[in-house]
């Protein structure tokens, strides 16, 4: 060959990018790594059955746990998905169902926007619409937060999720006779409602670790409450209260809520990748 | 049949328009709240420095000032390292390793801010007290390392921010990467190209969806509140130096909110909360253009 | 069987007698494999310089893939394998240490659709000299992008817009400022992956003209599935069928004679 051979600082540029990428992916794995080490190192030594059976106890005395902070956060995700997964659901109906019109982009748009609102401004929306006319905080005030952040997430998974229904299904319904409603209802959402659960699942694992919302909407409570009208405790604020204070014991307590947080994120995560993966089979991709 | 079709397009329809009402609604609801603020204070409340609602003086240039210095240094750190990781998972990895890597940067987005906060406090700040008390002397006389080493501050702040950025931005930027057309990188290799100048003119063709991706992190560090308020000190001050503790828009809306005794502090803090509302919406409106454009983007068709 | 099977006006055969001695590409028992499937079979060919020779067959039967194994595009697949050689002016370029970026330089391919980058016309053709180092100067850059874009037969229809986009430009113009892109880093070798399925009747002319003018100072290996095109074009054509080489000789040879039944039922249309 007549060509002149590769000059060497090109080849070591190429080497030194090709690095710099691998090194780029561990030194994201590292902070992961550390996080997990220590949520489970320093969270694992405070696990006990008291922090699941009891209610924080003043600081100082042995036992306190987070039964209502538990309690609270349940409630307050069940609140959130029982007025985000209608909505969510429906809207994500009518985008995919009514794609191309200006009103169904219009919606979209709506939706993505509301993605990116920063948590803590739906907390002060929510704290003008739900907490100051009535004047107290209020576990009903957390759940709309939390709910109003579920909604674009929820309709957006299954605006999708129908989208990947074969058309196939949706034109045999009709031909058979049925109103477009039918169709719908009957057979394309049924069909799309394993994916559509475990997008539910994602989003209640979202705002389950939220914190900021719920700081002066459900704002938090010593005690087990389980009133929808009285302010109740999370893990999340919780954690925030524990952290910030001067107490070993209660830091100790944060990291023990910290665990049971990214359980429930892995623990969904995990089970969200499977079902997809599941599904995906058995449709045989 | 056409009715009912109707009846049901109409009774979704409303469904679909809470989302639309809902937005809207957050924005009047933010502005009538801080309108007595605005009203009081006009644009002077932007450009004044000192907060001290007690004494009644509310200056809320180091909450804008924090918030963007701390997300632009977020932003600094995170977007090599996320482009690196777009480029190593979509070009670079071996077939095998791609789901898993996949699926970990995944779970660093998955994690709540609430821990990486809790991370924040009692492990990243002390660290970063230890660099700052190593930091020379001679570059301590810089206004951008001056002041204490208190480990809280400008630069734990947005260290951690840079860690929740990076997969937001790394798991767009493999998607548009994605979406370059095999092609263009073989015309490259055809022309004696390294890996890296047909990675490079790869990225070249995927430019506007990576820009859409960087802004996507960039408004992601922007709204981000406990993670932040647990690690920069909250002192409202405008400072230089990455070693000052600060305070950013989110930050004290969260601390001190449910503290605003008067009616004129807690409208001062909505409208914090409308501007960080609206700058949001513009830098993420802008990302999701980017984006779009970028996949909008058909490859030239051949033309008799 | 003497009547030609394609009758198509041929140009006069310039018959320059191919001088003995050095072959250009020299190929050995290449197979190749992706993974465990293998897609060539044991497939010999010897190609001189300065001539055009044609790869023809049915779609999937490996010509495009056998192309790419001459300048190593198959490199970048992953699970790609060969066994055998291919020697380029006497060098086997699976060789150790064979330097592959440089092969790449002196081995120059067009593809079928045509891939200019999202940059000016200018830009498209100086990049290869750019990241080869080619020109020491701006002038010497430009000098050589008017260079290569008149050996490229579009000289005249872009020298006034030269800084424009070319994505903006027909498809056939595209395709040949791909061709001005691959010249322009001086390669030995030119290979053509079907440059002109995608393109009207007299754009594909207007390539085909080309190729017969740069036969002079390249040597050409164009994949087709238009067999009269490589009727029209080409000094040898090969025939390949299901990963294997089937035949091999001067087209006149090929297509009015083939030696081979196969050969012969793919040209009357029997099948492919």
């Amino acid at each position: 060959m007549n060509s002149v051979p590769t000059a060497a600082p090109r080849k070591i540029l190429s080497a030194l990018f090709v690095g710099a990428c691998a090194l780029s992916v561990a030194l994201a794995l590292v902070p992961l790594a550390f996080i997990m080490f220590f949520v489970v190192s320093q969270g694992i030594q405070s696990l006990n059955l008291d922090f699941f059976i009891h209610d924080p106890r003043p600081v100082g005395e042995p036992g306190g746990g987070m039964r209502n902070a538990i309690v609270g956060t349940l409630m307050l995700t069940g609140l959130a998905a029982a007025i985000a997964v209608p909505i969510g659901v429906v809207s994500g109906v009518y985008l995919s169902e009514y794609r191309g019109t200006r009103f169904a982009s219009a919606v979209r748009f709506a939706a993505d926007t509301l993605n990116g609102v920063p948590s803590i401004v739906i907390g002060v929306f929510a704290y003008g619409v739900a907490v100051l006319p009535f004047r107290h905080f209020s576990m009903l005030a957390g759940g709309l937060a939390l709910g109003i952040m579920m909604i674009p997430l929820i309709a957006r998974t299954t605006e999708e999720l129908l989208l990947l229904v074969p058309n196939a299904l949706r034109e045999g319904a009709l031909a058979l006779g049925a109103t477009r409603a039918k169709a719908v209802m009957t057979v394309l959402v049924p069909a799309a409602l394993p994916g559509i659960i475990t997008g539910v699942v994602l989003a209640l694992a979202r705002v389950a670790g939220e914190t900021a919302p719920l700081l002066f909407t459900s704002f938090g409570n010593p005690f087990l409450s389980t009133s929808l009208t009285q302010p109740v405790s999370s893990i999340t604020v919780q954690v925030f209260t524990y952290a910030i204070s001067p107490y070993e014991d209660w830091h100790r307590q944060a990291w023990a809520g910290a665990l049971v947080l990214v359980s429930i994120v892995l623990i969904c995560s995990v089970a969200a990748r499977l079902a997809t993966n599941r599904v995906a089979r058995i449709r045989g991709h | 049949m056409r009715s009912r079709d109707l009846g049901f397009r109409l009774v979704i329809g409303v469904f679909a328009a809470a989302l639309l009402l809902i937005v809207t609604a957050i924005g009047f609801e933010l502005a009538r709240q801080s309108w007595l603020s605005i009203q009081k204070f006009g644009f002077e409340f932007w450009r004044t420095s000192t907060w001290d609602p007690v004494a009644g003086e509310f200056g809320a240039l180091p909450f804008i000032w924090g918030t963007l210095y701390s997300s632009i240094l977020a932003l600094v750190i995170a977007t090599p390292v996320a482009l690196g990781i777009a480029v190593f998972v979509s070009e670079l990895c071996p077939p095998v390793l791609r789901s898993p890597l996949i699926f970990l940067t995944e779970l660093l987005a998955a994690i709540p801010s609430i821990v990486y906060g809790l991370w924040g406090i009692f492990v990243l700040v002390p660290f970063v007290r230890l660099l700052e008390t190593w930091t020379p002397e001679a570059l301590r006389a810089l206004p951008l390392f001056s002041g204490p080493p208190l480990g809280v501050g400008m630069l734990a702040a947005g260290l951690v921010l840079a860690v929740m950025v990076v997969p937001f931005t790394s798991a767009v930027a493999r998607e548009v990467l994605k979406t370059v057309p095999t092609t263009q990188r073989e015309a490259a290799y055809a022309l004696g190209a390294t890996r890296f100048e047909a990675i490079r003119a790869a990225m070249f063709y995927a430019r506007t969806g990576i820009v859409g991706a960087i802004m996507l992190g960039f408004g992601r560090a922007l709204g981000e509140t406990m993670a932040v308020t647990m690690v920069i000190g909250n002192n409202p001050q405008v400072s230089l130096s990455l070693f000052a503790p600060q305070y950013t828009m989110s930050a004290v809306i969260a601390n001190e909110f449910t503290e605003a005794t008067d009616e004129l502090y807690l409208s001062a803090l909505v409208e914090i909360g409308l501007v960080l509302f609206i700058i949001t919406l513009l830098v993420n409106g802008l990302s999701r253009a980017l984006i779009w454009t970028m996949a909008r983007r058909v490859p030239s068709k051949v033309t008799a | 069987m003497n009547r030609p099977l394609v009758a198509v006006p041929r140009p006069p055969v310039t018959s320059t007698p191919q001088p003995e001695g050095q072959l250009k590409i020299d190929v050995d028992h290449l197979s190749f494999y992706y993974g465990a499937k293998r897609a060539l079979e044991d497939i010999s060919i010897k190609i001189q310089p300065n001539v055009v020779t044609a790869f023809i067959g049915p779609s999937g039967c490996g010509k495009s893939t056998f192309l790419r194994t001459l300048n190593r595009m198959n490199d970048i697949i992953p699970g790609a394998r060969v066994e055998g050689s291919v020697c380029i002016d006497g060098n086997d370029v699976y060789g150790p240490g064979v330097d592959v970026v440089a092969l790449r330089r002196n081995v120059g391919m067009v593809f079928q659709k045509s891939n200019p980058f999202p940059k000016s016309v200018f830009e498209n053709v100086a990049y290869g000299l750019r990241i080869n180092k080619m020109a020491s100067s701006r002038s010497e850059l430009a000098g050589r992008v008017e260079e290569s874009l008149k050996q490229a037969a579009i000289w005249e229809e872009v020298k006034d817009r030269l800084h424009e986009s070319a994505l903006a430009m027909s498809g056939g113009q595209q395709q040949r400022l791909c061709i001005a892109r691959a010249l322009a880093v001086r390669p030995d070798i030119l290979l053509m992956d079907e440059p002109a399925s995608a393109l009207d009747p007299i754009a594909t002319q207007r390539i085909e003209e080309l190729i017969y003018g740069l036969k002079k100072s390249y040597t050409i290996v164009i994949v087709t599935h238009n067999m009269q095109q490589a009727a029209r074009v080409s000094d040898h054509t090969a025939f390949f069928w299901l990963g294997r080489l089937v035949e091999y000789g001067r087209t006149e040879k090929i297509f009015t004679a083939p030696s081979e039944k196969l050969t012969e039922d793919y040209l009357t249309g029997r099948f492919g």
